[in-house]
């Protein structure tokens, strides 16, 4: 057992955990944050896709210990005081969801893609999301949705919700 | 008229309004309440160990290392609890001879794929359990595989299920001649080899094997510790589900429970009663303890059911103009090692469909259905519909390629006219209503087909390395599965009808109970707003309660593009009874005369007056049930089931046009049109996320998903790297638009769209893909349609095609430009992969 403390959500947790935990099993099974959910076990799915200290990862690709002294920011942590995320909104207002299981994590993901570049064509939205797999929307609304968050989230607003410094983590690029 | 209606105080339609979903704001704040999310104290979790074989004696299982594992409960081979005894249900025996070998939940003696299970273990948690089950040690005997359909066919093949004597499920045939709804397709055949005027072409297809992969992967907590046994379960068939394991475990129905919470996709998929339910359930009960079965995605997609998998013969006979006189069909369709829940049915629903929207005067369908030591299929997306309509309009391109006859002119020279509805078909269904020339004008127009036709033409004569191909596909498909009668005329096993409650609360408000189940359709926004606009209430009034056997106790659940054109009259229906139960209370209340009363925009009032009580007043009088008529109960909730006299049927036009890069076999869509005709639309935005998730999945047939198996019998898609899934970037932006010929076999008008895009879009990207390559005298491509078999298929063709065999880009068919003159029944296909 190894000890982790962990911020998420904006609340800091400690616990032993195997040091062969995954993130996303920390979250679901100890931290109860089952807005995160388990797509697959090969890392393409992305239905997983949290932040960490402000970047996207696959949280079925790092280790509950390599989360130790970081900040994880959730699906369920989005909202500001019952204020929608400009991308939740947008995925909303675009029908960009249907059964919605990919959901968090391809918010997780749009938000990360739009805070590298504001302003995304289409085709740099399908590239950015690439690692998101969705079977029910075909992606056309999703696409919607993240350039009509784009533009909703214009001017100067920087897309990132996380406070804390982006610091790149091995091993958890998504 | 004399109307008291104020038009200022009606509320706007709620029908055809494009509401933005009721079901959104949990699921993109991450509050949802998938199966797995289920924590229960006391929770045990379930791990089975699986056959790395595909056919196999079991020998023996040493369970004893695994037992020893500290977090252990208990480890259970089939014998143990009895899984090996269970007979898992098929719910469509087709024939009365049908061949039903037993499916257990666990394998006792024989494994008969990879993947089946033939041991459980029982743990304080996944990971122990998991781990534990890596230390079952099974002693396996492997025995010969059963894989290709013909073989398994032929005499002295090695059975899968040697007791039943062979590798055949059944045959099920149907003949237009013999059923009187049209010719002899022998006697059409024979007549067009002797008539100089007419030719015979025969063609076979291969329908891929497919995998539905929702994204949710399957999950199942049991608890039994209550009066009712109480099973969550990541399902699309709840209450087929409850009866089923009723029916086959032998429990009292009335002492279970299922409940589908939110639910990740099914596609066809979640319909089914797993045999991983049943031992979650056999173990449970055994334990007396609540216990969870999570799988994992490679688990998903080696063992829940597979779907598609066809090998189909057509032979047509068609005359030199273009009439086709008669259409032969024969299929192979492969069940796997056993039937699932409407497995052997699957292939059936495609015999109505291959002669889909034109008017053939013979036809003759007879499927064969096949053993193989591989998984189950069953249901996924389309169901038999998608097989059929690949079939029939990859012909039409054949036929048109064949004749030299522009294919979409072939097409409207068959098609039935809208001037011809109702249209009873050679199939012996009845078409109610469609206009297949509407659709098709509107897709060509927005396709630009003109225009890329000439760019075609441009890039052919100049050589161009991306050489540009057009797809046609012009469907139709029946939904709304579907009237009880006909069911039951089919073998099936139950009926499909479709129930809904109305409850009306004591302060105007409406909680709906539905026995359909969604899983991502957006079934709460559309059927608020159908309630709303029938009771005249808020939509936000309305509460759509739905997968729950204790508050929706009657339903036959979500499949076959049912929901809307089934649920949704179950509804109406309903609301009809609460109006006309509120009536007499209303006219109590406004000292009136029924018969002086009309309903509009939730208000009772009398005519010519300006008095009224709204259906809110009424519900709250009847709750306080001071002063109500004598001789009727103080309740205006009601319940009404509906039976369909018919199904709908969608149809549309899709059009796709195709870049395929002929140096590296790589294809990328160009452009996609669809025009899709689904009756009256309620939800727009609705409509057309189901129309994009449909193309998104047909396309991926055409072009990217395959599950096969080696010889050995092994998966070789075992996991999402190998089992492609289209990402954003793999797909493009489609144009969608609808035109309504609203149904008039329901009171709505609806059809269903759950389907179509899957349905229609397979073949218009394999007719494009093969547009582009004829020119060199590729005759087809099996699917999907990879950069590796294109460029394959165009280097063969290259290297066996004679100089003076080059193809006609300036014929009529224009990019169809056919290379072939072996217009006759049998021909070689040259250059297929």
């Amino acid at each position: 057992m190894a000890r982790i403390r962990t911020t998420v959500d904006g609340l800091v947790y400690e616990d032993d955990v195997e040091p062969r935990m995954l993130l996303v099993q920390y979250l679901r099974e100890r931290l109860g944050k089952t807005g995160t959910v388990i797509g697959c076990d090969t890392s393409n799915c992305g239905a997983c896709t949290v932040h960490l200290d402000g970047l996207s990862v696959k949280s079925c690709s790092v280790l509950a210990v390599q989360a130790n002294g970081s900040e994880v920011l959730t699906v369920e942590g989005l909202e500001r005081d019952g204020q929608l995320h400009p991308v939740q909104q947008a995925f909303h207002d675009n029908h960009a969801l249907q059964c919605g299981y990919c959901t968090p994590g391809m918010i997780m993901q749009s938000i990360d893609l739009l805070g590298d570049n504001p302003d995304p064509s289409e085709h740099e939205v399908r590239e950015g999301i690439e690692g998101n797999l969705c079977r029910c929307t075909g992606y056309q609304n999703i696409v919607r949705a993240v350039q009509d968050a784009a533009q909703k989230m214009k001017p100067g607003a920087h897309a990132s919700t996380s406070s804390s410094a982006a610091q790149p983590v091995a091993g958890g690029g998504a | 008229m004399t109307t008291t209606e104020n038009p200022t105080n009606a509320p706007a339609p709620e029908i055809g309004r494009d509401r933005r979903r009721k079901e959104d704001r949990r699921l993109i704040t991450g509050r949802t309440r998938w199966t797995d999310n289920q924590a229960i104290t006391g929770l045990l979790h379930l791990s089975i160990v699986r056959s790395p074989f595909a056919h196999a004696e079991i020998q023996g299982i040493d369970t004893s290392a695994a037992k020893q594992v500290p977090g252990v409960v208990g480890v259970y081979t089939a014998a143990d609890i009895g899984a090996d005894a269970v007979q898992l249900p098929c719910a469509w025996p087709i024939t009365k001879d049908m061949k039903a070998p037993q499916r257990p939940a666990l394998a006792g003696s024989r494994v008969n794929f990879a993947g089946e299970g033939v041991a459980v273990v029982v743990a304080r948690s996944a990971a122990i359990a998991k781990d534990a089950a890596e230390l079952v040690e099974v002693d396996y005997a492997e025995l010969e595989p059963v894989l290709d359909m013909e073989d398994a066919l032929k005499d002295g093949a090695t059975l899968v299920h040697p007791e039943i004597g062979t590798n055949a499920n059944a045959q099920w045939v149907f003949d237009s001649g013999e059923a009187g709804s049209g010719g002899s397709v022998a006697e059409a055949l024979s007549a067009a080899e002797k008539d100089d005027d007419q030719v015979v072409i025969h063609r076979r297809f291969r329908q891929q094997r497919l995998v539905p992969v929702f994204m949710e992967p399957r999950s199942t907590v049991v608890d039994p510790t209550g009066e009712q046994l109480v099973m969550w379960s990541s399902t699309q068939v709840p209450h087929i589900l409850k009866t089923m394991l009723a029916l086959t475990l032998g429990l009292p129905e009335n002492k279970l429970r299922v409940i589908a919470p939110d639910v990740g996709g099914g596609f066809g998929g979640k319909i089914a009663v797993a045999p991983e339910e049943v031992v979650t359930l056999l173990v449970a009960r055994k334990l007396g303890k609540p216990v969870k079965w999570t799988e994992t995605r490679s688990e998903s997609l080696l063992t829940a059911h597979h779907g598609r998998d066809q090998i189909q013969d057509l032979t047509i006979a068609v005359t030199k103009d273009g009439i086709i006189k008669g259409l032969d069909v024969k299929l192979l369709a492969d069940m796997g090692a056993y039937l699932g829940l409407v497995g052997p049915g699957v292939p059936i629903l495609g015999a109505f469909m291959f002669n889909a929207i034109y008017k053939i005067p013979a036809y003759r369908f007879d499927c064969t259905n096949v053993f193989t030591t591989k998984t189950l299929t069953d249901a996924y997306r389309g169901a038999g519909r998608p097989e059929a309509t690949f079939g029939i309009e990859r012909m039409m391109d054949e036929v048109a390629v064949e004749l030299g006859i522009e294919p979409m002119e072939l097409r409207r020279k068959n098609w039935i006219k809208h001037e011809e509805f109702p249209y009873t078909t050679v199939s012996t269904l009845t078409y109610d209503t469609g206009n297949y020339e509407a659709a098709t004008d509107q897709a060509l127009q927005m396709f630009d087909y003109d225009g890329l036709r000439r760019e075609q033409q441009e890039r052919r004569q100049r050589g161009d390395v991306k050489q540009l191909g057009i797809g046609i596909s012009t469907f139709t498909e029946m939904c709304g599965l579907a009237p009880s009668r006909v069911l039951g005329s089919l073998d099936y096993g139950a009926g499909g009808w479709e129930t809904a409650s109305i409850r009306m609360l004591p302060t105007g408000k409406a909680e709906v109970v539905v026995g359909v189940s969604p899983h991502g359709q957006g079934h709460e926004t559309a059927f608020s707003q159908i309630v709303a606009d029938k009771l005249g209430i808020a939509f936000e009034d309305v509460e759509i309660l739905h997968g729950d056997t204790q508050s929706s106790y009657r339903g036959l659940d979500t499949y076959g593009s049912r929901s809307l054109a089934v649920g949704g009259i179950a509804m109406v229906k309903a609301a009809e009874k609460v109006i006309e139960k509120a009536k007499p209370i209303a006219a109590h209340m406004l000292e009136a005369s029924e018969d002086d009363l009309e309903f509009t925009g939730g208000k009772f009032t009398v005519k010519g007056t300006d008095k009224g009580v709204g259906i809110a007043d009424v519900a709250l009088a009847v709750f306080a049930a001071h002063d109500y008529p004598e001789g009727i109960e103080p309740d205006i909730d009601a319940h009404a089931t509906f039976d369909p006299e018919n199904f709908s049927f969608p149809h549309g036009t899709h059009l796709c046009a195709v870049e395929v890069d002929t140096e590296t076999g790589f294809v990328h869509l160009h452009k996609y049109v669809c025009v899709d005709d689904v009756g009256t639309v309620i939800n727009p935005l609705i409509v057309e996320g189901q129309v994009h998730g449909g193309l998104a999945q047909g396309i991926a047939q055409a072009l990217f998903e395959e599950a096969p198996y080696d010889e050995s019998g092994t998966l070789l898609s075992g996991t999402l790297v190998d089992y492609t899934l289209p990402s954003a970037a793999d797909l493009i932006s489609f144009d969608t638009a609808n035109t309504a010929t609203p149904s008039t076999t329901n009171p709505l008008g609806v059809k269903g769209v759950g389907e179509a895009g899957t349905i229609a879009s397979t073949p218009a990207v394999v007719n494009a893909v093969l547009d582009a390559v004829r020119q060199y005298g590729v005759k087809d491509i099996d699917m999907p349609t990879t950069p590796f078999r294109v460029w394959t298929a165009i280097n063969s063709a290259k290297g066996t095609a004679g100089r003076g065999d080059e193809a006609d880009v300036a014929s009529p068919g224009a990019g169809l430009g056919s290379t072939a003159s072996d217009i006759s029944k049998g021909d070689t296909q040259g250059g297929h992969l």
